[in-house]
């Protein structure tokens, strides 16, 4: 079933188009990632999807709910969370608070406390600094924090911008594996990176971006062996 | 002797302008613009009281309720009407409507009120102390002034720590996008934070017209102009940093006042601050902004 529907989504940034009409679909518990150069539109697409940017034309759907007017905010408390692009941690509050601050939507306390738990059981690093500006942790520990953040609000689908995006090699393998990790455990992810080859990795399936249209979509292992992928995105 | 007394009355006058500054402050670190109209607000809490208690002749703790709560309520709506349709817009059309917003309120006033001073009826009731075998002397409303700002800073520190909309408005003066992804309602938070903003300033126009007890519908606006200067000095955007902003304008200006002269005083209060900014452009307890890459 799917989750997510974009319908012939087009976004403009005054009268140049970003996204032309592009769609697709996020079936319960999948991993899709959306892969394409830098400009080809996977950012904007997913800030249109979290109501960061209006769309033009077209439909989102959510859980059978037409989305595609509706605030930012609200979408938390639906079960959607987004994990944006260069992290955007609250750099002058201590990872305790940015964390709290994922659960704003939620009210029961216990039930906060046992998601921290979980968090911090999966991101040791996170309790060791929980009382450290989040400004003054590593780029992989702030990814990290993102996502823990992103994570305490309980969510059904998260969406993550470019997660691996100017973090070491040995962060990026860790990074990937959390992410595994989460659709493992019931949560649905729809992925944006620039890193192809990790993305098609952990992925069910993918879409290729190309200046604001999809030009392939497929099976995420068939889109790794497809020789005009190969050479545009996994530089072989 | 009479050092202490000046310089306690500086304290008293810099609390004022810390009540102001702590209004100024928390709108630009959380909604990113100045409002220039925050002084004027000071004036309409003043004339609700006057009218509650000088005219209607009630209580004047209820004249203060009163006051703050149409203040408020003109914040809110002032912040609905004027600044939020231009949320998305440049910072210099936000200044400029503010201080459209400012002389909007001042003429209403004018036509209101008219142009003459009110005797304006001091809400404080306590009566003053005699220090040192009567050698020093404080009125009540010096002390209830220190007292009201003391406890002002310090529930402020504690409401912004402690609760759940305190956080929030944490995060949207970080950083807005991210806040609203977290599931604040930034347009919420800004709005409570005009609320808060007003309400103080209704108190600090309770306490300034008891201080200084002439009203006119251009009381606020000095006042409004030191405040800002007040917060900038600490560093606008920190709350500490308009305490300490506060304090050290009105001592500054009160020992001017004294010992200098008392027509330079102003002039001296804001060459200070050039010197202050030169020095350290972000205020004394202004954080450094860093631009990330």
């Amino acid at each position: 079933m799917a989750i997510l529907e974009v319908k012939d989504l087009e976004v403009y940034y005054g009268v140049i188009q970003a996204i032309k009409g592009i769609s697709f679909e996020v079936n319960q518990g999948e991993i899709i990632a959306l892969i394409g150069a830098n400009g080809a539109g996977k950012t904007t697409t997913l800030q249109t999807i979290t109501g960061l940017i209006p769309a033009k034309a077209g439909k989102i759907i959510y859980e059978g709910n037409d989305i595609t007017r509706i605030a930012s905010h609200k979408l938390v408390s639906m079960g959607m969370a987004h994990v944006p692009e260069g992290r955007r941690v609250f750099a002058q509050l201590t990872v305790l608070q940015n964390l709290k601050l994922g659960a704003y939507t939620r009210k029961d306390k216990k039930e906060i406390e046992e998601t921290l738990g979980a968090i911090y059981k999966r991101f040791p690093r996170l309790e060791e600094r929980k009382n450290q500006q989040a400004g003054t942790l590593s780029g992989g520990e702030q990814q990290m924090l993102a996502m823990g953040r992103a994570l305490m609000s309980h969510p059904k689908l998260i969406v993550m911008d470019e997660p691996s995006m100017g973090l070491s090699p040995i962060y990026v393998n860790e990074i990937f594996d959390i992410i595994k990790e989460i659709n493992d455990s019931g949560t649905t992810v729809l992925l944006v990176e620039q890193n192809a080859k990790k993305a098609l990795s952990i992925a069910d399936k993918a879409y290729v971006l190309e200046t604001g249209k999809i030009v392939l979509s497929g099976d995420a292992k068939e889109l790794m062996n497809d020789d005009s992928v190969k050479k545009a995105y996994l530089s072989e | 002797m009479s050092f202490l007394s000046y310089l306690i009355s500086g304290i008293s006058l810099g609390s004022i302008y810390a009540i102001i500054a702590l209004g100024y402050t928390m709108v630009y670190g959380i909604a990113r613009m100045l409002n220039f109209a925050h002084g004027d607000i000071i004036m309409v809490g003043g004339f609700a009281i006057f009218t509650v208690v000088s005219t209607l002749g009630m209580a004047p703790l209820l004249g203060i309720i009163t006051a703050a709560a149409v203040c408020t309520l003109l914040g809110v709506t002032i912040e609905f009407v004027a600044y939020r349709p231009l949320r998305g817009a440049s910072s210099l059309a936000v200044l400029i409507t503010a201080i459209g917003v400012s002389y909007l309120l001042q003429n209403l006033a004018l036509l209101i009120f008219g142009s003459n001073a009110r005797q304006f009826t001091s809400v404080v009731t306590m009566p003053g102390l005699k220090l040192a075998g009567g050698r020093l002397s404080i009125s009540g409303e010096t002390i209830v002034t220190i007292l009201v700002c003391i406890v002002i800073m310090m529930s402020l520190t504690a409401f912004i720590n402690k609760t759940r909309i305190g956080q929030a408005m944490l995060a949207v003066s970080e950083d807005r996008g991210a806040a609203a992804l977290m599931g604040i309602n930034v347009n919420r938070t800004i709005a409570i934070t005009f609320a808060i903003g007003s309400a103080l300033a209704a108190i600090a126009g309770a306490l300034l017209c008891s201080t200084y007890p002439s009203l006119t519908p251009y009381t606020g606006s000095m006042p409004g102009i030191k405040a800002f200067v007040a917060a900038v000095f600490g560093g606008i955007g920190s709350i500490p940093g308009a305490l300490l902003g506060g304090i050290i304008l009105g001592v500054v200006e009160n020992l001017s006042k004294a010992y200098i002269s008392s027509q330079l005083s102003d002039a001296i209060v804001f060459s200070l601050l050039i010197v202050i900014l030169l020095v350290r452009p972000t205020g004394i307890l202004g954080k450094k902004i860093n631009e990330k890459v």
